[in-house]
Formats: C-alpha cells, structure tokens, sequence
C-alpha cells in the first residue's frame, strides 16, 4: 500500500488436511493503524492470526512481516521476529503461577539482561499506562476478565512491539470493561506508532476504534473497508453482520433434509 | 460376516499403529525435551522452584507411608520369624524389602500419583488456557521453560524421596519390634548392618529409583503437553500419568531387579 506497509498478506492459502480454511488472501497494513479482522465463528479469523505469527505455515502464499517472509525463517529467526509481535489472547492467557508484575516483566527477564531497578520501572510504567499499577502485587486469580485482559496487554507491549494481534479481545466483557479495552487498544497503537490488528465479531466497539475493516467468510474476505463504508455498505453479508439480522447470506438453518422429511410427515401430507 | 472380521482386524491394527505412533511421538519429545534442558542448567533456580513443588511437598505423603509400611513389615515379619525363632533377623528383612523393592517402587508410585498427576494437569491446564501459546508467541520455548525445569525437578527428587521412604521404614520397623514387641534391639540394627550390602542392595535400589524418576516425569510432562486443550483432555491425561507411569514403573522393577540380582543372595 505504502512505504510504511508492516504486513502483507499475499494470496494465502491454509488447509487442515483436505479442509481449506483460507483460500486467497490479500491484505495489507501500514505503521500506525488499527485494523479490524472480522466473521463469523470458525471462518478462519484466529488461523490468520496464528499464520501471521508463524506458529503455522501456510499450504501456499505468504506473509511478510517488516519485510520478512515469516513462514521461511528459520526458529531462531521467528522467535527473533516475534520479539517484535504481541499477542493478546482471547482470555489474557496470564500465566497463573506468577504476580502481575512478573507477568509483565517476563519478557524483559527472559529477553534482555536489564537491571532490576530498572524492570521495576518498567513494569510499573506498563500497568499505569492499563490502569492497574496499583494492582501489581495481585495473583491472577485475584483479577477480573476485564483487568486480566489489561494486564495481558500491558505484557504484550513489554517490549515495545511493532504489531499487536489481539484475538478477541472483547468476548465476555461488562460495557464498561469493554469500552476501556477498545479505547486503550487505539489509545496505545497511537502512543506506541504500532500496528494493531483486532481479530472480532464485536461489530459496534470496534468499529469505533478501527481504522479499517476485512470481513472474512468461508475462507475468502467478503467485503473490506473503513469503518464509514462498511456502515453505508448495501453488500448483503456486510450488512447482515454488521446489523446483526438473523437471516440472509448466512442462513439461521444449518442445512439439514426437509423439515417434513425430518417430522416424518412426508408419507402423511404427499 | 467377512465384513466383520475384516473390520475388527483393522480396528486391531488400527490400534497398534496408534500406540506406536504415539511411543514415536512421545520419545521424540523426550529428546527434545533432552535437548533443551541448557536453560534449566543455567539458570537453576527454575528447578529449585519445581524441586519445592514435586518434592518438598510429596514429603508428608512419603515419610506417612514410608513409617506404615515399615511398621507392617516389621509387624508380618516378626509373626513368620518368630515360628522359627529367629526374630532377630527381622531387621534384615525390613531393610532388605525396603532398600531393594519397596522403598523405590513404592515411593515411585505415590510420587507418580502425588506429584506426576500434578504436572500433567498443571501443564495441561496451561495449555488449555494457552498459556503455553502466549509463551511461544513471546519467543519464549515453553518446552525449556516449563517442562524441562519440571521434568529435571522429578528426576532429581525421586531417589531422595525413595532414600527417604526407606528411611522411615526401617525407622517404622523399628519401633513396631524393638519398641513394641521387645525384639532385641542390638541384633535388630547389627543383623541389618552385616546383611545389607552397600553396592548389591543400597545402590542398585538408588539407580533403580533413577529410571523410575525418569520414567515417572516424561511420562507426566508428555502427558501434559500432549492433552487436548479441553477439561475432559486433561482430566484423561491426568489418569493416563497414573496408570501408566505406575504399570512402566512394575514393568520397569521386574527387568532392573532382573538384571540386578541375578546370581546374588
């Protein structure tokens, strides 16, 4: 798209077995924007995220991270590589045998040979850009869905990534944690000059925060744009996910034989 | 019919190539988790932390059974030893019993039902939860930074917890006959003393609690690692640590002691 183009998804194609799951996907996003990954359940939102992260290889395709194809790296390359990625997980993926604050100074102890004044300083730096310094000394148990995913965040940006790949970052959240969360995400994309890509079905929060929207839907992207056109957009499925409605491109009925057939009525009323 | 019988010799097969399938990949992971024990080495405090949890805390449930079993034997050994009155050598029974078979096979499969059953589900549950995911995504190797430490935390603990359990029963042995029943306390610990050899019985029970440590926490980790990420996946990987690790662990008995004491009496 631009010079300053972080990822390019380019014809991805990803199969389980014989199952495809995404066939042909093109996508591109630039420094400094957030970007919405949408669909319905199981149409291959998360796998993207895993494919972006390496943690998959694609059947063909490829994506480029910062100019790195991430699929031909070798180990040492993509863990090197995703130092410079975060991933929130769907429900924080906290690890529960460490403090918040050693959660998020995991990284930094792992990764870098800091002082621990100094990660001390971080640390606390990190939560207060969440809003939970104060909560530092808590076990995970002792949180709630909404700060666990706070602190989730405040670990991913430990190390200052260029991307952060939230995977449902919305699911299970009060209003009030829900809209904290989607405003922080664009808040800190802003602060921090990252990308963010937000794998959802929470249509309304975020395309309030979103710079730019793909719906995904049986492997292929249905419709794309910002948040303004995919409002105004008259496409069916667009609008049947963005307004919610029961039925449309995307049946309410799974498919099944005739309902008459099912009843065994057939015989009666032919 | 024919239809039957070809159907059943396939479920046959079916079930051998899994089994073997899964030895494969259960042995592969033993390598790599081999493999990647150099951040266990060098940063140990990882291990010590495991060590608290695996075997600091299986020392109640050891020392308890280790002091029964012993009182048991002491108690069953005396009441045969005494029709040939020759009671005094219940000493060398109880140490004999213990330092060669009960001590290490026993204390093997309560550690495989204390501490490997909470490895298993400790490291399931991370992975049900993803935790092991966020690690990865973190360019973190969750096979160096959280099994590995485990893994290494059981071995080491295993033959201190089985030195431990003998212990404590030559000690149960020890109190049921001298202080109890009255059997001569000189010939009690003399008799243990001239017949338990150091090399023959203390050793080849200590290296025998080494393969089971060994045994008892690659099957516990494998079984972690390898959990479908749901509640049912790790409660069945939690049973499957059990029954496995304690059937490897008799298996195991028979073809050490088999190799051990052969010739020797």
């Amino acid at each position: 798209m631009t010079a300053e183009t972080l990822i390019e998804v380019n014809d991805l194609n990803f199969s389980y077995g014989t199952r495809a799951i995404l066939k042909g996907i093109n996508m591109s996003m630039s420094r400094g924007q957030v970007v919405a990954i949408m669909g319905g359940s199981g149409s291959g939102k998360t796998t993207l995220l895993k494919l972006i992260g390496g943690t998959i290889q694609p059947t063909s395709g490829y994506v480029k991270f910062a100019g790195e194809v991430v699929h031909e790296l070798n180990r040492d390359a993509l863990f090197k590589l995703r130092r410079k990625m975060g991933m929130l997980f769907q429900f924080g993926a906290l690890f529960t045998d460490l403090s918040v604050f050693d959660n998020v100074a995991f990284q930094m102890r792992e990764h870098t040979n800091l002082p621990e004044s100094m990660i001390r300083d971080l640390v606390l730096m990190k939560l207060h850009a969440v809003g939970l310094r104060g909560a530092h000394h808590l076990m995970p148990n002792e949180l709630s869905g909404g700060m666990a995913r706070r602190v989730a965040l405040a670990r991913s940006i430990a190390l200052d990534p260029m991307l952060i790949m939230y995977d449902e970052p919305f699911t299970g959240l009060d209003p009030i944690s829900l809209s904290v969360i989607g405003n922080l995400i664009r808040r800190l994309t802003d602060a921090l000059g990252m990308t963010s890509i937000v794998v959802t079905h929470d249509v309304q929060e975020s395309l309030k925060i979103v710079d730019y929207v793909y719906f995904i839907a049986d492997g292929v992207i249905a419709a794309e744009g910002t948040p303004k056109e995919v409002r105004e957009s008259a496409a069916p499925f667009v609008h049947q996910f963005v307004h919610g409605e029961e039925d449309g491109p995307v049946p309410f009925h799974y498919p099944a034989q005739t309902y008459k057939k099912d009843l065994n009525l057939e015989d009666t009323f032919a | 019919m024919p239809n039957r019988i070809v159907s059943s010799i396939q479920n046959i097969g079916h079930r051998v190539i899994e089994s073997v399938w899964r030895l494969g990949v259960a042995s592969r992971f033993f390598i790599l988790v081999l493999l990647k024990s150099g951040t266990s080495l060098r940063r140990f405090n990882l291990v010590i932390r495991e060590l608290y949890f695996t075997g600091v805390l299986s020392l109640i449930i050891i020392v308890v059974s280790g002091l029964f079993v012993g009182m048991v034997l002491g108690l069953q050994g005396y009441e045969t030893l005494q029709k040939y009155g020759s009671e005094s050598a219940v000493g060398t029974l109880v140490a004999l019993s213990l330092v060669r078979e009960l001590g290490p096979v026993v204390a093997a499969l309560l550690f495989a039902s204390r501490a490997g059953s909470a490895i298993t589900a400790e490291i399931g549950l991370m992975k049900a939860t993803e935790q092991l995911a966020a690690m990865g995504m973190m360019a973190v190797d969750p096979i160096a930074r959280v099994v590995a430490p485990r893994f290494w935390a059981g071995v080491i603990s295993m033959p201190f917890l089985a030195a431990i359990f003998s212990v404590m029963g030559v000690f149960g042995g020890y109190l049921v006959t001298v202080v109890f029943i009255g059997v001569d306390e000189g010939s009690y610990w003399s008799q243990m003393q001239s017949a338990v050899d150091f090399r023959f019985d203390i050793l080849n029970g200590f290296i025998k609690s080494c393969f089971f440590g060994v045994a008892v926490t690659a099957i516990a980790v494998f079984e972690g690692y390898d959990a479908p990420p749901t509640a049912e996946g790790v409660s069945g990987a939690t049973t499957r640590t059990v029954v496995t690790s304690s059937l490897v662990i008799l298996g195991l008995d028979f073809i050490l002691t088999a190799f051990m004491f052969r010739g020797v009496s």
